[in-house]
Order: C-alpha cells, then structure tokens, then sequence
C-alpha cells in the first residue's frame, strides 16, 4: 500500500484512489496516522503549541526574576513549587529554566516543529506528490520525537532538577553531578530525549530529501520548485549531515558521566577529591556540539526563510526576485554553515589561528544573507501588496533577519567577540536573528496555510494582525535595549546582577525589557485563541484563497489521502508568474494576475529563463 | 505590591489588545466575513507598516539616548584602544546599513501596499543589481575582515617580549585566584593532583620544584600600569571564563589544559576613577544606592569603582557571583605590595617544615 508505488501506475488508477478508500479507524486517521498532513498537524500541535507554550512561558519566568531580583511572586510558588521557597526563585532552578527554554525553543519548536510541520505539510502537496516518500518512516519519526518530548518534559520532575548546563551543556558541569544539582538525573534524561530527538529528525530529513528527489510530478524540474521546498530540501540535508555529530557528543558524554571514560574530562579536582579522569578536553566537546550547532542555527532559519519567499511573493503579486541567486543564497548558506561553528569557540583556548579561519567563513556567510535581504526587499518595489497576517509577518522576518544578522558581523569578527562574547549582546543576537525571525517565519507559514491543515477553514485576520503587531513592538522592545546590556559587560546566564554595584543602573533596562515580554507572551495567546477558535469555528474560504500559484492549491479542501482526487496536476512553469503580462500588456490570463503552475504555456508565451 | 502592578499592566494589556481587534473590525467600512486582506486592511496595515518604521528609529535614538552611558568606559588596556576603533567603525558601517534597509522595507510596505486595479510589476532579475549588492558587500567584508584578522593576530600574540609579568588565573567554583611567579618571574609546576587542603596548597603547586618556592598566592590581582602581563589560567572543576571588560580582555579556563591572554593596562585604578565618564556613572549608581539606603535595602553601599575580573561561563549555582577585584597601581605601588605577600615557601612549606618537625617531636 504503498504511496511511492502509485507513481508508476498511470493516471486512470488514481482516479478512484480518494473515493472508496481501505477503511480508516480512528487510530490510524488520528493517532498512528501516515498521512502527511495528519502528521504534520501532529508536529505542530506536540512541537510548536505545547512545547512552544512551556518554552516561552519558562523565559517569562526568569525574564521576571531578572526584572525584580529578590521580590517573591506567588506565581513562581505555584509553578516551580519547593524551587521558589518564599515565591523567591532559587539560583538552581533559574539556570534549569535557562536551559530548559533553550532545548525547547531551538530544538523542540524551531527545529522539529517548524520543519516537521511544514515540511510534512508542504513538500508532498507543492511537488505534486500523493505522500512521503515513506509514510511509515514518518510516522516513526514523529511518535520518536514525541517519546523525546514526553521524557524531556518528563525531566523537568526530577527530585534534583532538570538539566542546567545551559543548553549547550558543556562538560564538565553537565557531566559532574557534584558540580551542580541538574547534573544528575536531570541531564541524564535530557541526553536521552535528545538521542531520540535526534534519530526522530534524521528519519524525517532522510524522507524529505528522497521525497524532494524521487516524487515530484511531472514537469516539476529543480528549477521550478517553491522556494520552499528547496529551503526544506537543503535544511534536511544540512539536518543529516550534521545531527548524527551531535547524537556522537551526546554519546560520547554519556560514556563520561556513567562509565568512567574521560573523552571530555581531565585534571579535576572537585568537592576534595581529584578524580579519576586525564587526557579529555571539554574543548573537544564545544567542537563537536557546534558542528552541529551551527549549522542547527540555519535549519532553524532557512525553512522560515523559504516560507517567507513563498509568502512574499503570492501576496506582492510580484515573482520572487532572483530566484536563482535565492536557491544559490540557500546553498551558500548551507555549505558555509557547516564550516563557521568556530565562531562559537574564539576564546575557548582553542588556537587563535584556527580562530582566524572561523573568523574568514563566519564573514562570508554574510553575502549570501545580504543578497536574500535584498532580494526580499526588491520583492515588495512596485508590487500590489496584499497585506495578510501571514505577509506582515514575512516582512518582520526580514526586518529582524536584518537587525539581527548586522550584529553578527561584530559576534563574528574574533577581535570584537572578545569582549561581547557570552553577553547579553550575543543573546539579543540570535534571538532576533533566528529566534523571533523563525518564529515570524512559522506564524505566516500558519496563517497562510491554515486552510491547507484544517480543511478550506481560515484564521481570523483582526486576530492575526493585533497579534503581528503587538509581537512586533514587543519583540523589538525586549531585544533592542539588550544590546547595550550586553555592552555595558552584562554576562548571560546570570541569576542576578545584584553581585556587581557597575550592573545597578541597568535595572531599569531589564523591568522594560521584562514588561515587553510579558506584553508579547499575551499576544501569543490571542495566537493560541484563534488557531484553536478557527479549528473548529474558522470560516471556510475560497478554494485557493491568496490567489496562489503552487500546486497545494489545487486540491479540494477536503483532505484526503493521495491529496488528489483525479491525477496528479502536471506542472509546466516555474511559481513564481504573478502580474506576469504579454507584450500588450495583458494579465496572460485576461482578468487574473497569477497563473498557476498547473497552467500550460499560452499561445505566443515565452517561459523565461529564471 | 509588584505582582498587583503586573497583573495591572497585564489586564490593561489585554483590555488594549480586545480594544484593538474591535477598532480593526470596525475599520472594516463594509460589512463583510472574508478572512482574506481587502483594500481597507491593506491601507491600514500600509500606513501601520511606516510608523513602525519611525517606531525602529524611534527605540533606536531612545536607546542610544537613554542607555549608551550605561556601555563600559574607553579601554584601559593598550590593544583595547585599537579594539574600541575597530568596534566604532564596524558599528557605524552596520548602523548606516540597517537605517537604510529597514527604511526601503518599511517605505516600500507602505507605498505599494495592495489597491483595486494597481498592477503588480514583473520584475524577476536583474543581473547588474544582484552584482551591485554581491560585490559591496563582498568588499566591505573583506575590509573588516583583514583588519579584524590583523588586530586579532596581535593581541592573541602571547609572547615572553617586554619583560612581561607572569600571572596565573585559577578559577574554580565560585572564586578566582591569583598567582604571581615571584622573584625569578616563572609560575612553578601545578596540577590539580598535587593539591594538599590539609596543608593549604590549594592550587596544587609542585612542592619540590625550586620555581614554585617564591610564587605569591594572593586573592586580588595587582598589576603595575603600563607593563605587559601574560595570564596563564586554569581551573580545577568545570569550565569558566576569565572576562576583565575594562581590559577587553577575555579567555576561558579549561580544566586539563592552560590558556593563555595578555594585554598591558594603561590606566591605573586611580587614574579610571578620575575618567569623567567612570565619574558619572559612580554619581548615578551612589545615588541608587543612596535610595536604597533610605528604604533598606540591601547592596546599598556606596560604591567606588574598581576594575573587576568576572566569570562568563555558566559554571553552577553562583556562577553570578564568583569575581575578583583588580587593582592597576604604579610600579612602585605594586612592588610594595607584593613585598608585603607570603610566597608559597613561607606560608605552605614552612608549615610543611613545622609539622614534620612536631611529628619528630612526637
């Protein structure tokens, strides 16, 4: 019963394929379903709504202990229990929280739950194609990725805590449980979760790319492709290169904490005693979690970027410009994000040679990213602007893609890191360079393809732009000040800055900084109310109701499996002809400014070469 | 009293947030259902889309305005002056380029947002403009790069030129320590198995080596201005970091291995205080402080600057408070401290030397 097998079959077998199909119980339809659309609402209602809740929701909480260091809140009682003696919350626990929202977010909900939604959603229905190449595997993949999620979550119950390394748990600290309360059970846990994650989003990458290769419709060349689907293909392949680097880490440190291999430790002396470890170096470690970490940054970044191209350019009613020069933005990017992860490292004792090289990458990826800036603005030069949620979110992404990508360039140059590296500088860095823009890039992905995952229904858009536009003055307002946090010499990752009588003007900073992510967590619940309320209560809209060119838009709003009820459109242009007008100056389609990918060539129509 | 005020600014903030969905709803002119932007969304989110523009701008002076004297004061070491220049120059040239790209972004939003009838243009490439924006780019990157390359070179340069004193930085949880080489200027054999709690050799300095014998221990760092210092660090437990922001001067401390930073301070702690922006900034902390102390609170001292050594590794539960003080003086102050200080033979190996002797007596 396999999907890929249709393929072969000619198209008069397919006809019948939605209509009197093998019955579906509840189980297979809802739980252990195989289809892709089913999975990938799974992916975002596990990865993104429930993950995402807790992870912004723990930011909230330190976000508040930092604003008002030493007051007692009777909600940090009530939530973090005997971590909050008094309502005052506990040194320990603040690091676990730290840690936790950072496991979470980048790889909880921008990793799994972005990809997961969207690549499964997307990939089959603007290729042309009926499935995943495996839907088996698929399935596996999530149900894998959800035992990571329960055990991870799980974790947080320990007696002595959840993980508190940091999100990058560098040994020793994660790997001594004497050196801190988290390095116990907790971290035990957090490592098995991620060895899971990590099999979970290998299966997904590896059915993405055979997917993308072997499945797409007839006519639908690489050069066709939604922009996407290549940001989708490229993340997965930068996914199976460098996740099973990590899982290696990850092993490696469990051999350290439980059976006495020394591959990250030497030469400690802790709590009295000199243990038995010699000849490992954490150093070790921070190479190889960054060969994944980097590029991890970019398989955040890059399907934001893809849906926002694919959103740009439908609702500027205007082709994506440089659709070339856009998939060789993608490559570049994803060829150079798997050599820069030094930039992580300058002043981690690692040679200050090698630190030059990082230095030479680091910088270079900087071109792709300007030429994809432009692009996107040039984009919206003399477009018909059809200003939906799901566009002034794409615009956000590129105006934080912009604020934050510039400060890379300081964070990237090994002289300027020297002093801002592990600041406040380099939070509000990537939190507006890959944290708020993937987010942006996954809530237009949602507003634009809701009707895609819930059958013709649509998100209200008064909600959607109250929620757009609250985030954005908020999202500019927690990070923008914190730059200068972090030039003032504020480091991350500390429970107060009460210790240093230099960090005492900046309280006030950080009670700004605080009250604007309270603002911007209410908003994502406005978020959380309209996809729920729509789900269930949406209006159901026009078949294709952003006049969109991609194939997703010519299935019925009915799901069903196979995606298409007759046969598989057959694709003859590229996605991208909006406004696109013959030497008269007419629409090709009199009246119609978009002409699907579906349409053949017309008379006297020329393809352009793209 | 906080937690009232938080729930406050929350409830009002939802109250906005409801007010705010009604007035879109009734921006609505006719009275339709459609979920999907028409002309009177497009226009509003198009003149939305320009202030926001001026709202960038806006929390961009507020901030330079309101939080820039809050950023450390000029570099009180000697490659942190090439340091500040670099950082100036890379800040002005990021400053310019995101003024104008939000701009083009924001203005473009807001001038073609989407009208009845208003065609789009098929504009796909354009091969001259995608150079352009390649190639500017390409060389202002390298600029930065080679001079970033040739400052980085220099200042990672640990070398034995100039005399330089040799420091030891030992980081542990929560505290830092210091060690000076002593007279003959060379740190002595450590490891972290040769420590003795019980005879107070807390570093775990090789007792029989005749070059640990004279170094001095101490738990604030003294350097005299003006004279290169080349710090060794190590730690004992987990990975920290040796930050010294007034010295923009930062390396982490591996344990199993030793790192290595140098720099020459120019200013002495005195001279610092004198710096009118250091100045400034102790006014304003004192008189935070001063509040404080009306209202009884804690860390309600008055403060006098002081350059500090910071840990900027998480390394455990009071990683946010595991500092040391440093005091830049003149040579001849520092000499006379150091005088002052026991060497690792008069404070552990002389009481080494008693203990055997009691044990004789016994």
């Amino acid at each position: 019963m396999s999907v890929t097998a249709h393929e072969h079959v000619d198209d008069h077998a397919h006809d019948d394929h939605g209509h009197h199909h093998h019955k579906e119980t509840f189980v297979t339809k809802y739980i252990f379903s195989q289809d892709h659309k089913m999975i990938a609402k799974q992916y975002f209602i596990t990865g993104v709504l429930v993950m995402g809740f807790i992870g912004i929701a723990m930011s909230l909480l330190f976000r508040m202990k930092l604003a008002w260091p030493g007051e007692s809140f009777s909600v940090f009682e009530a939530v973090l229990g005997k971590w909050a003696p008094e309502g005052v919350m506990d040194a320990d626990i603040y690091l676990a929280l730290v840690t936790i929202h950072g496991t979470l977010m980048v790889f909880f909900v921008l990793t799994q739950g972005l990809s997961g939604t969207f690549s499964n959603l997307l990939i089959p229905l603007q290729i042309g194609a009926r499935d995943m190449a495996s839907g088996f595997m698929n399935m596996l993949s999530f149900w894998m990725f959800f035992v990571s999620c329960v055990i991870m979550l799980g974790s947080l119950f320990v007696e002595a805590g959840p993980a508190a390394a940091g999100w990058t748990i560098y040994p020793p600290l994660s790997a001594l449980p004497m050196a801190q309360s988290g390095s116990g059970m907790g971290m035990t846990l957090w490592l098995v979760s991620m060895a899971i994650f990590i099999a979970s989003s290998l299966l997904g990458s590896l059915n993405y790319v055979v997917t993308v290769i072997n499945l797409r419709t007839k006519g639908m060349s690489m050069t066709r492709l939604p922009l996407t689907i290549w940001a989708f293909f490229v993340t997965a392949i930068i996914g199976i290169i460098s996740f099973p680097v990590l899982l290696s880490a990850a092993l490696l440190l469990i051999m350290d904490r439980s059976f006495g291999t020394s591959f990250f430790l030497s030469d400690i002396f802790i709590q009295g005693e000199v243990l038995h470890h010699q000849g490992g170096s954490p150093v070790l470690f921070e190479h190889l979690f960054w060969f994944l970490g980097h590029p991890e940054v970019y398989i955040v970044l890059l399907p934001a970027l893809g849906i926002t191209s694919e959103i740009m350019s439908t609702n500027a009613r205007k082709p994506i410009f440089g659709y070339r020069a856009m998939i060789a933005s993608i490559l570049a990017i994803a060829f150079l994000s798997t050599i820069v992860w030094g930039h992580h490292m300058f002043i981690s004792g690692m040679n200050p040679f090698l630190g030059s090289v990082f230095t030479f990458t680091t910088l270079l990826i900087a071109i792709p990213s300007a030429v994809k800036a432009f692009n996107y603005i040039t984009t919206l030069w003399k477009g018909n602007l059809q200003l939906n949620p799901a566009m002034l979110f794409s615009i956000g992404l590129v105006s934080t893609f912009i604020t934050g990508g510039l400060t890379g360039i300081i964070l990237g140059d090994s002289t300027l890191d020297i002093n801002v590296h592990d600041t406040y500088f380099v939070v509000a860095h990537f939190h507006l360079v890959m944290g708020i823009s993937a987010l942006y890039g996954m809530f237009a992905g949602v507003y634009h393809w809701f009707p895609k995952m819930f059958e013709g229904k649509l998100m209200n858009k008064n909600l959607g732009y109250v929620h757009f536009w609250v985030t954005a003055v908020c999202a500019y307002g927690v990070f923008f000040p914190m730059h200068f946090v972090g030039m003032a010499g504020v480091p991350r990752r500390y429970y107060e800055n009460t210790a240093f009588p230099m960090f005492d003007e900046l309280a006030d900073v950080q009670v700004l900084m605080t009250v604007f992510a309270l603002i911007a967590g209410a908003a994502q619940l406005l978020f959380v109310y309209n996809f729920i309320h729509s789900v269930f209560y949406g209006k159901v809209g026009p078949k294709n109701p952003w006049k969109s060119n991609t194939l997703e838009w010519t299935t019925e709003n009915k799901h069903i499996h196979g995606n298409w009820d007759g046969p598989i459109p057959e694709v003859h242009r590229w996605a991208y002809d909006y406004s696109k007008v013959d030497e008269n100056g007419e629409y090709i389609i009199p009246g119609q400014d978009f002409v699907p990918q579906s349409v053949p060539l017309q008379k006297d129509e020329v393809e352009l070469q793209h | 009293m906080t937690t009232v005020l938080i729930l406050a600014v929350l409830i009002l903030v939802a109250i906005a947030i409801w007010q705010m969905t009604k007035i879109f709803e009734l921006s609505q002119l006719k009275a339709e259902t459609s979920q999907i932007a028409n002309d009177s969304d497009n226009k509003t989110n198009g003149y939305l889309l320009f202030a926001f523009l001026i709202f960038i701008y806006g929390i961009t002076i507020f901030s330079f305005w309101k939080y820039s004297k809050f950023l450390l004061p000029e570099a009180a070491s000697a490659h942190g002056e090439e340091y500040d220049y670099l950082m100036l120059v890379s800040f002005v040239i990021i400053f310019i380029v995101q003024t104008l790209t939000q701009a083009l972004l924001h203005y473009f939003g807001y001038k073609y947002h989407g009208r009845k009838g208003q065609k789009a243009l098929f504009y796909a490439d354009n091969d001259r403009l995608e150079f352009i924006w390649t190639i500017i780019p390409v060389v202002v990157l390298a600029g930065l790069i080679l001079w970033g390359l040739y400052t980085w070179t220099t200042i990672m340069d640990v070398n034995d030129e100039d005399d330089p004193i040799m420091v030891e930085l030992y980081a542990q949880q929560f505290a830092w320590t210091a060690r000076y080489g002593g007279a003959d200027n060379v740190l002595g054999d450590a490891n972290v198995r040769m420590i003795d709690i019980n005879k107070a050799n807390v570093l775990g300095l090789d007792e029989s080596d005749t070059y640990a014998a004279d170094d001095i221990i101490v738990k604030e760092l003294h350097l005299p201005v003006g004279r290169k210092v080349n710090f060794k660090m190590r730690s004992q437990d987990v990975l920290h970091s040796a930050y010294m922001p007034h010295f923009r001067a930062q390396m982490n401390c591996v344990p199993g291995m030793i790192t290595e930073f140098s720099f020459t301070p120019i200013y002495t702690t005195e001279e610092m205080r004198q710096n009118s922006d250091v100045r400034d900034k102790v006014k304003r902390t004192n008189e935070i402080r001063a509040e404080r102390a009306a209202n009884g609170e804690d860390n309600a001292d008055p403060w006098e600057f002081d350059y500090i050594l910071l840990c900027n590794k998480i390394c455990g539960k009071s990683h946010y408070n595991m500092q040391m003080k440093i005091v830049v003086e003149t040579e001849e102050e520092y000499e006379a401290w150091l005088e002052g200080q026991k060497t690792f033979a008069e404070s552990v190996l002389k009481q080494d030397a008693s203990e055997t002797a009691m044990n004789t007596i016994q």
